[in-house]
């Protein structure tokens, strides 16, 4: 076994920009060099709450973007929606805050060696790491399309400079509010064939992407799919955040989705099994 | 600033920190020592392994609730004989000093596990988590019921012999601790764990059905606290020759002192983990400046100081 998330650091980083972007929070964090480190799937854990406070977890982001800048040095950006008491503490944080970041966690996106057709598929705010995903895959000369979906169009995340890493984007939601009206998944079987897709990268709920998989696994479509499970810790020690999936001889095993995620290939998780004891 | 005596023992076992993991909060401890060198704290105390791998529980497996958070794990691990094979020689190589914690779901496994780890070089002591709240049937918590937890802990000490300290690992969850407590020293532990989770529910509004896939968890962090240091407290001052490793929602300096007065010798950080990865270190380094602030030249001179008559003016 490898050494377990190798590359993390616990550091005060400067929040540097705190923009709201319709239902959700654009975040800016200086984390300076660490920035080169962290890959598309990648996730980071901040303390919420400041010292006196009753919320004693950490809460966990997907990092959606980083850049290197001659201002700022390295930064991440963060797309995070005020669901909960910890989400809304941080989103009402000013410009110039220092935050308990841990950075980066988690097994990032696996990138192909070649050229491949890809389709990225995001839902709700899911969608924020895929945009630098598409960049990144974009650079390897693959041909990035992608599908997002939501319930509501308020719902959906898509940047308008997200858009130049990608081939092609459209948009799903269920009570037609923005782009076509019905599921994400309901093109997909179509564009595997039209496009012939090799790898299909997904981000978002746990059932849209078991969906995603129940196609996938018909085709023979590789599927990396970045799983959602509520975590303690982040970091590995407290077993909450598990998964179940099949190893190489279809031994089943709770997985942590911290470590061994929250990136997974999807063909080993078991989503029948998924909140079920084995 | 002078110098504190920081050394502590656990039965036979010696200690240069009395700052611990706690176990189920540290995994086997590769995971922190991304953060902080193993070898730095006082011990590692690994998570309750069983005889067999186990899955343990569906999700979702916590909820953060005021000051605490509620986890239903159960028992997930590798099964002794892997984590022998595997995790025992890594903690090894980290210079770590360790404390296996054992659990089992009848009076055997312990034995079994006890015979299993007998022969093992590096081990510091073994802690019998007779107490994990995360079990399908609450009758199988020994440490609820007087009879069944001494039984374990002489199970146990009859496999072990004399040489290895055994910790019990006792619940807050009873009506009389103290009489348990005295049990299981009397079966032959040398040392007590004080305390493990108290079991707690938190219903899902949106479901209106309990939260957790196992319906209960057991309840950590700060909300647990007073609950600990009166345990602690009560145990120490029955029985005061018998050392305690003192836990239940410690994330600071003050808050290890509190258990060192009350009648603690050493000290495990658990759920400070999840919110801080390097709390370990920094709970220690407090704690030590506090001893010094405070005028103790030995870490030894502050346990149970909670006890003593008041000084007459």
């Amino acid at each position: 076994m490898g050494q377990i998330n190798k590359n993390a650091v616990q550091i005060n980083a400067t929040l540097i920009s705190n923009k709201r972007i319709g239902q959700y929070h654009q975040l800016i964090i200086n984390i300076g060099d660490l920035a080169i480190d962290c890959k598309p799937g990648n996730f980071v854990a901040i303390s919420v709450g400041g010292d006196s406070s009753r919320m004693i977890l950490r809460r966990a982001f997907a990092i959606s973007r980083t850049s290197i800048s001659a201002t700022f040095g390295g930064t991440m950006e963060l797309i995070v929606a005020a669901h909960g008491q910890g989400s809304r503490w941080l989103c009402e944080q000013s410009e110039g805050v220092s935050l308990d970041v841990v950075v980066p966690l988690g097994t990032a996106f696996g990138i192909p060696t070649e050229s491949l057709p890809v389709l990225l598929v995001g839902g709700g705010y899911g969608s924020a790491p895929l945009f630098g995903l598409a960049e990144v895959l974009n650079a390897r000369g693959c041909r990035v399309d992608m599908l997002l979906g939501a319930s509501t169009g308020t719902k959906i995340y898509a940047p308008m400079e997200g858009k130049r890493a990608v081939n092609s984007l459209r948009i799903f939601t269920e009570d037609g509010s923005m782009g076509q009206m019905g599921r994400v998944t309901d093109p997909i079987p179509d564009l595997i064939a039209d496009l012939n897709i090799a790898v299909i990268y997904s981000c978002g709920p746990m059932p849209m992407l078991a969906a995603i998989n129940a196609i996938t696994s018909k085709v023979g479509v590789v599927h990396q799919a970045a799983v959602e499970e509520a975590m303690a810790c982040g970091v590995g020690i407290c077993m909450t955040c598990v998964v179940p999936v099949a190893d190489s001889i279809g031994a089943i095993s709770m997985v942590r989705s911290c470590i061994d995620g929250p990136v997974m290939d999807g063909a080993l998780v078991q989503w029948d099994k998924v909140g079920r004891a084995l | 600033m002078t110098s504190v005596d920081f050394s502590t023992t656990l039965g036979n076992s010696w200690f240069p920190s009395p700052i611990f993991t706690a176990s189920g909060c540290a995994s086997s401890g590769r995971e922190l020592a991304q953060f902080f060198a193993l070898h730095d704290i006082g011990g590692v105390v690994t998570k309750s392994v069983m005889n067999k791998a186990r899955t343990g529980r569906q999700t979702p497996r916590m909820a953060e609730t005021p000051s605490g958070m509620l986890n239903s794990i159960g028992l997930q691990g590798p099964g002794i004989d892997a984590f022998i094979a595997k995790d025992i020689p890594y903690l090894i190589e980290e210079k770590a000093r360790i404390i296996v914690s054992i659990a089992g779901e009848t009076i055997e496994e312990y034995s079994t596990l006890a015979r299993k780890l007998r022969g093992v070089a590096g081990i510091s002591a073994i802690e019998v988590n007779i107490s994990c709240p995360n079990v399908e049937n609450r009758g199988l918590v020994f440490a609820c019921d007087a009879d069944a937890s001494r039984r374990v802990i002489d199970g146990v000490r009859r496999t072990i012999g004399g040489e290895l300290p055994i910790i019990a690992k006792l619940s807050p969850d009873v009506t009389d601790l103290v009489s348990i407590a005295k049990g299981v020293v009397d079966a032959g532990a040398d040392a007590l764990s004080l305390i493990n989770t108290v079991l707690g529910m938190v219903i899902n509004l949106e479901t209106m059905r309990p939260h957790l896939g196992g319906k209960t968890g057991g309840l950590s962090g700060p909300a647990i606290r007073p609950i600990a240091v009166r345990a602690v407290y009560q145990v120490h001052e029955a029985m005061p020759s018998v050392p305690i490793l003192g836990m239940g929602g410690i994330s600071s300096g003050r808050d290890a002192l509190e258990f060192i007065a009350a009648g603690a010798s050493a000290v495990s950080v658990g759920t400070a983990s999840f919110g801080n990865p390097t709390a370990l270190i920094s709970i220690q380094k407090e704690l030590k400046e506090l001893l010094a602030i405070k005028g103790f030249t030995s870490l030894r001179d502050a346990v149970g100081f909670a006890h003593r008559d008041q000084a007459v003016d």
